[in-house]
């Protein structure tokens, strides 16, 4: 084993336990996301782990790579840390981080990777490094987008849920107008998502274009969508109209474009979860390989690979069965709400993730659904889910702070020996 | 496990729905029921009564069921007080049929030929107004699925309207029987007293079914 004694500690320490992150963000926050396309019935099992493993990859590859500066630099002065100090910060952050994921499982709180992974850091930075070493205008600008990202998302969910109203649902033959829109909005999600991606976005894959040409090419892009979008609506078997449920139809159609916004949810949550694994270990990389560590290099495609194929594995081997318990409850979520409240929460993180904002995913899809709800389109929310989920916000940040201190001073000890 | 499950709650509007099928189910029994009274059977007015009174429980349990998966703590498209007050009224329709079901079989309440020729259209039109209550808590649904679309709205407002039209014709046919109920109280004595209270009851079915139309045009409105 040459191989591995020449690797050193905190970075072999340091790939494992971004590893398990990863697999613990795709065996559990993905079931979450998809957890609503499964029960409403858009996709099957099987299904949802496929296009969950395909655009989870493609989000964390194409598009995480700036979330994953942030997380990885961004929060700390990096001017007023030394080296060892990043490392054992970032290690700690890493291990505060996947404690109170394994405690979250465990006890099924509603904690989120991306608040965990932030307050470690913040923890470990102000209390044994020193209060300066924090960014602070950077760490006050992610928690304010903690409750922005969530308020936006229903705010545009809202505004969704209107717009399908108008042109489809409110319609004498809504069936009609939805095979008419239903391509508008795969152009849109298409041409949403190539923007981000290619606007800037493809430096480390040595593609880098300038505004028109990745307009260009996201509006090649979305046009390939609306035409996958016509074919697939085209393909839909709407059934006989049955008087009782006069809306069946129309729900039918609308299955293929919660698919549509499941696979941009996907894509999102790549984009934006997979710094929650990566960006400490990017760090510890450039720690260990000797690299200035207030360089601006960008963050190696091999990482977002590993954090990309981390998510994957955890989908295959965990999220499979949490997706049978999730999909198993029929969702109270139709095709349609399913689809404004997705729609929505995916334009907010995949926008969050090209600022480079970590936010949580599951918040955003929260606010997304209450947005719906607001405008009267689903019969009954329980207010008490958002309840818990501000108080665990509230409670996981000196939580994951604590645990990173602790843990500071824990690889401190093992390491600077 | 997934928050967004636990966020989205399961719908009253399907046990809504349910509630006043077997609320309406019940009313409908009226028809035999009197038909039973002018055979002067009392096996099978008993038999009559205990369908009516298995309907009436089983349109309680699921009026428990619905109220106790109320907890103030949701918010909903339609509100929590709406839905109690729809329930009461369709539960009322159910209990009222009872009551008059019960009265029948305690006092052997025979219908004479005379009477029943005027009872009978009151009953058949009260059973048309309950049915047409019924229509409109069906779409219930569409309308939570349009969320209150304008062309959806207008549809059930229509409905409404005609469940009016039919209670006030049900205003009319009680009217008649009343009078026809005290030409012959000479004869009938003391049951007049009871034979009028069992046309109003029925006559009230309508009254109801209305009621639940109208508490769900108030909220459409807004």
């Amino acid at each position: 084993m040459d191989f591995f004694s020449d690797i050193p500690l905190p970075l072999l320490i340091a790939a494992l336990l971004a590893f398990y992150m990863a697999w613990a963000i795709g065996a559990n926050d993905v079931a979450n996301a998809m957890g609503t396309s499964v029960g409403s019935g858009a996709l099957t099992i099987g299904g949802a782990i496929i296009v969950a493993a395909i655009f989870e990859f493609a989000g964390a590859f194409l598009a995480g790579g700036h979330v994953t500066d942030t997380v990885r630099k961004g929060m700390l002065d990096m001017s007023l840390l030394d080296r060892d100090q990043l490392i054992y910060g970032m290690l700690a952050s890493l291990a505060s981080a996947g404690t109170l994921l394994i405690g979250a499982t465990r006890f099924g709180l509603p904690i989120s990777t991306t608040h965990s992974i932030v307050g470690a850091i913040v923890g470990f930075g102000a209390v044994a490094i020193g209060i300066d070493a924090v960014n602070w205008p950077k760490v006050l600008q992610i928690a304010l987008s903690w409750i922005t990202s969530p308020l936006l998302a229903g705010v545009i969910a809202f505004g969704i849920f209107h717009l399908i109203r108008s042109t489809i649902l409110n319609e004498t033959d809504p069936v009609r107008q939805i095979r008419k829109y239903g391509p508008a909005f795969f152009f849109f999600v298409f041409f949403i998502i190539g923007l981000v991606t290619l606007f800037k976005g493809l430096k480390h894959i040595n593609l880098d274009l300038n505004l028109i040409q990745a307009l260009a090419g996201s509006i090649a892009l979305g046009f390939l969508g609306a035409g996958i979008g016509a074919f697939f609506i085209r393909r839909v078997q709407i059934g006989k109209t049955d008087p009782n449920h006069r809306f069946d139809q129309v729900e039918r159609i609308f299955v293929v474009l919660q698919i549509l916004t499941a696979c941009a949810i996907a894509f999102a949550h790549g984009s934006n979860d997979v710094a929650n694994a990566i960006g400490p270990l990017a760090a510890i990389v450039n720690a260990v390989e000797n690299v200035d560590l207030t360089a601006k290099a960008p963050v190696a495609p091999w990482m977002l690979a590993i954090g990309g194929l981390g998510i994957v594995i955890g989908l295959a081997t965990w999220g499979y069965r949490v997706m049978e318990t999730v999909g198993k409850k029929i969702t109270e979520l139709t095709p349609s709400r399913g689809f404004a409240a997705q729609l929505a929460a995916a334009s907010t993180i995949v926008l969050a993730s090209r600022l480079g904002i970590p936010i949580s995913t599951t918040h955003t899809l929260v606010g997304a659904v209450l947005g719906v709800g607001l405008a009267r389109g689903i019969t009954a929310l329980d207010l008490r889910v958002v309840g818990n989920i501000l108080a665990s916000w509230i409670a996981t940040l000196p939580i994951a702070a604590a645990l990173s201190v602790f843990f500071y001073f824990f690889f401190k000890g093992l390491l600077s020996a | 496990m997934s928050w967004i499950d636990k966020l989205v709650r399961q719908s009253p509007i399907e046990p809504i729905q349910k509630h006043m099928h077997v609320a309406v189910l019940c009313a409908r029994e009226i028809l035999p029921l009197l038909d039973a009274m002018e055979s002067a059977d009392d096996d099978s007015i008993r038999e009559r009564r205990s369908e009516i009174d298995r309907l009436e429980h089983e349109a309680d349990a699921i009026k428990h069921e619905i109220r106790s998966h109320l907890p103030r703590r949701l918010m909903m498209a339609i509100d929590r007080r709406t839905i109690l007050e729809i329930l009461d009224y369709q539960d009322s329709i159910a209990d009222t049929t009872q009551d008059i079901a019960e009265l029948v079989d305690q006092r052997k309440m025979y219908l004479p030929k005379e009477l029943k020729t005027s009872i009978l259209p009151l009953a058949q039109r009260v059973v048309a107004a309950c049915e047409q209550g019924q229509r409109v808590i069906n779409e219930l649904d569409e309308l939570i699925e349009t969320g209150f679309g304008e062309s959806e709205v207008a549809r059930v407002d229509e409905m409404i309207l005609e469940l009016g039209r039919l209670e006030s014709e049900t205003d009319d046919l009680q009217d008649k029987a009343a009078r026809t109920l005290f030409s012959m109280e000479s004869e009938l004595g003391i049951a007049t007293i009871f034979w009028h209270q069992i046309i109003s009851w029925i006559a009230n079915l309508a009254d109801l079914s209305e009621r639940v139309g109208n508490r769900l045009r108030l909220l459409i409105a807004t």
